[in-house]
């Protein structure tokens, strides 16, 4: 019972993007489409859940002062795994999202979990805790490109359910800080109803 | 443990070791797919721009090293017939960086087809010329660039450009006059 | 003339933060006051200067000749650690009480995407190394600028009366977007 709650945890009551507040450059970045979105989000929850793993099993050698830069090499390490089985892969979507892929090693949630709770928990409750806060934030970031979607291009996951061009704002980079601001607004007050 | 500095040197040093094997097997295990991936995007995109054809094109392509990148030209031929020509071909001048276009040709210099092999343009507005039916591949498609004026409408050419995106409009264009000044050298 | 249009390009067209999202974690974070927004502002070029001088070195003569190109990510993010550690250590001993006023933000300027992103498009941008140090600079002024009107933005919204759901990221990330909105009327200037 106790894993299952550190597992869904991650989904609501410490959502990474709406309540932590955290890997807002990938959010922000890569959710112009519901599927880029989950793309980064199914991304990230690999890294995220793979280095929870390791580093929950090399906690005990790890001396304390070096921790950090131990935890960045085993961070990017999965990082650069990721991209090359991207590149075989998925070249499409390696080739949309850029950027952002290397820089999952720079997302502040992982290295965050991997201080805070990885290096403290056993090997089962880190993988639970990597795949519930990597859940929440895809589920995030595909919700985010969702509604950017269906706004700016009047489509979803690629289907189109209107003729016309969309709102492009949302589409483009104002968009995706006033969607976010706006989901964030829903989110609070959603919060608040429930108190 | 004790962050001594023996043990630190040592713990950084057995990590970074084992993650560079780890990244290095994983190397060797993709490296094939990632080049099977990118022949199969070339290959793709020549079969969209020119007419059906039988031989390999991409056995006895030619490449020439340009300053920018590289234009690459294959041949496609139905039995002994040469059915067109698809030339990859690039421009440095994209709104955010490089843009690389596939561009088919029909012996006669008419323009069969386009296709974008890789582009960073915004989402949205620049990155519109991925699309199937967006307005600069239209423009080309079925002309001849002989006929045509090589250049945008706001600057007086034949050339719709995209919405918002004159600059990725520019490139592209810019980048079918590299391919098309190509296929002159190649046809005479 | 080219440099100039980098410099511009960077700093307007496509500002680091309002246009490729790096480094939104400081944006968010220490853009609060204008006089901290300026410091950490600093800091960013300066790591980012060295950064992507030590990132385009690196991948010319040690990645690119062994044919690594792949082990980029792992070592560029090492090398930035190490910098941002020495720059720590430097600024502390300089002026303390800048450091008072960074204080946790600058070990993390390490996660700061801006910085390795920078470093990454640089390389992918295959400019050359007068280039790429004009884009880094400008890069990081454009960090900067984006910081700072951000703050002026963000300590006069601190006097008003928000809704209460709006309070604190929702309204800033509003009023992010219409700055971001204002400096894409930059585009038309490359």
């Amino acid at each position: 019972m106790k894993n299952f709650e550190i597992f869904t945890k991650g989904i609501i009551k410490q959502n990474p993007v709406f309540v932590l507040l955290l890997g807002m450059c990938p959010t922000l970045g890569t959710t112009t489409s519901a599927v880029n979105g989950l793309g980064m989000g199914v991304a990230t929850m690999f890294v995220l859940t793979m280095s929870n793993i390791v580093i929950s099993l090399i906690k005990n050698v790890v001396p304390g002062k070096v921790r950090i830069p131990a935890y960045i090499v085993v961070i990017a390490s999965f990082v650069t795994v990721l991209q090359l089985v991207m590149e075989a892969y998925v070249p499409d979507l390696y080739s949309t999202l850029g950027v952002f892929i290397p820089l999952i090693v720079v997302n502040c949630i992982i290295l965050g979990r991997a201080e805070s709770f990885a290096s403290k928990n056993n090997v089962f409750s880190s993988v639970m805790d990597g795949a519930g806060i990597g859940l929440g934030f895809a589920l995030s970031l595909t919700l985010l490109g969702a509604v950017r979607e269906i706004l700016g291009a009047y489509s979803l996951f690629g289907y189109k359910f209107a003729d016309t061009d969309g709102i492009l704002i949302f589409v483009l980079a104002p968009g995706a800080f006033i969607a976010l601001g706006y989901l964030l607004v829903l989110f609070n007050k959603y919060k608040a109803t429930l108190k | 443990m004790e962050s001594s500095l023996k043990n630190m040197i040592l713990s950084l040093f057995v990590i970074t070791l084992a993650g560079a094997c780890a990244v290095g097997a994983i190397y060797m295990l993709t490296k094939d797919p990632i080049e099977t991936a990118k022949k199969e995007k070339v290959s793709t995109a020549i079969g969209k721009v020119v007419p059906e054809f039988t031989n390999d094109p991409s056995e006895g392509k030619l490449t020439e090293e340009q300053e920018g990148g590289n234009v690459v030209v294959y041949t496609a031929m139905n039995g002994d017939e040469v059915v067109g020509y698809a030339i990859e071909t690039y421009t440095n001048n994209g709104f955010s960086g490089d843009i690389k276009l596939m561009v088919g040709f029909l012996p006669d210099g008419t323009i069969y087809n386009i296709e974008v092999l890789e582009q960073n343009e915004t989402p949205g507005l620049g990155s519109k010329m991925k699309d199937p039916d967006n307005k600069l591949r239209v423009s080309f498609e079925g002309k001849n660039p002989a006929d045509l004026n090589m250049k945008v409408m706001k600057e007086g050419g034949d050339i719709d450009a995209l919405t918002a995106s004159t600059i990725s409009s520019k490139a592209y264009v810019e980048a079918v006059q590299r391919a098309y000044d190509k296929f002159l050298t190649i046809v005479k | 003339m080219e440099y100039i249009l980098i410099i511009i390009g960077a700093i307007f067209v496509n500002n680091v933060i309002l246009a490729q999202f790096l480094g939104i974690c400081p944006f968010l974070g220490v853009s609060s006051r204008v006089s901290t927004s300026l410091g950490m502002g600093a800091a960013v070029i300066f790591v980012m200067t060295i950064a992507s001088l030590a990132a385009y070195l690196i991948q010319n003569f040690i990645l690119v000749p062994l044919g690594i190109e792949f082990m980029q990510t792992i070592v560029f993010i090492l090398v930035i650690a190490a910098l941002v550690q020495m720059v720590e250590i430097i600024i502390k001993k300089i002026s303390p009480l800048l450091y008072q006023a960074l204080g946790v933000f600058l070990p993390l300027i390490t996660t700061n995407c801006a910085v390795l992103g920078v470093a990454i498009l640089l390389i992918q941008k295959r400019l050359i190394l007068l280039e790429s140090l004009t884009y880094s600079i400008a890069s990081g002024l454009g960090f900067m600028v984006a910081m700072v009107l951000f703050a002026g933005i963000r300590e006069r919204l601190d006097l008003e009366d928000v809704p209460a759901a709006f309070k604190g990221t929702p309204i800033a990330l509003i009023s992010a977007g219409i700055l971001a909105m204002a400096f894409m009327g930059f585009s038309g200037l490359v």
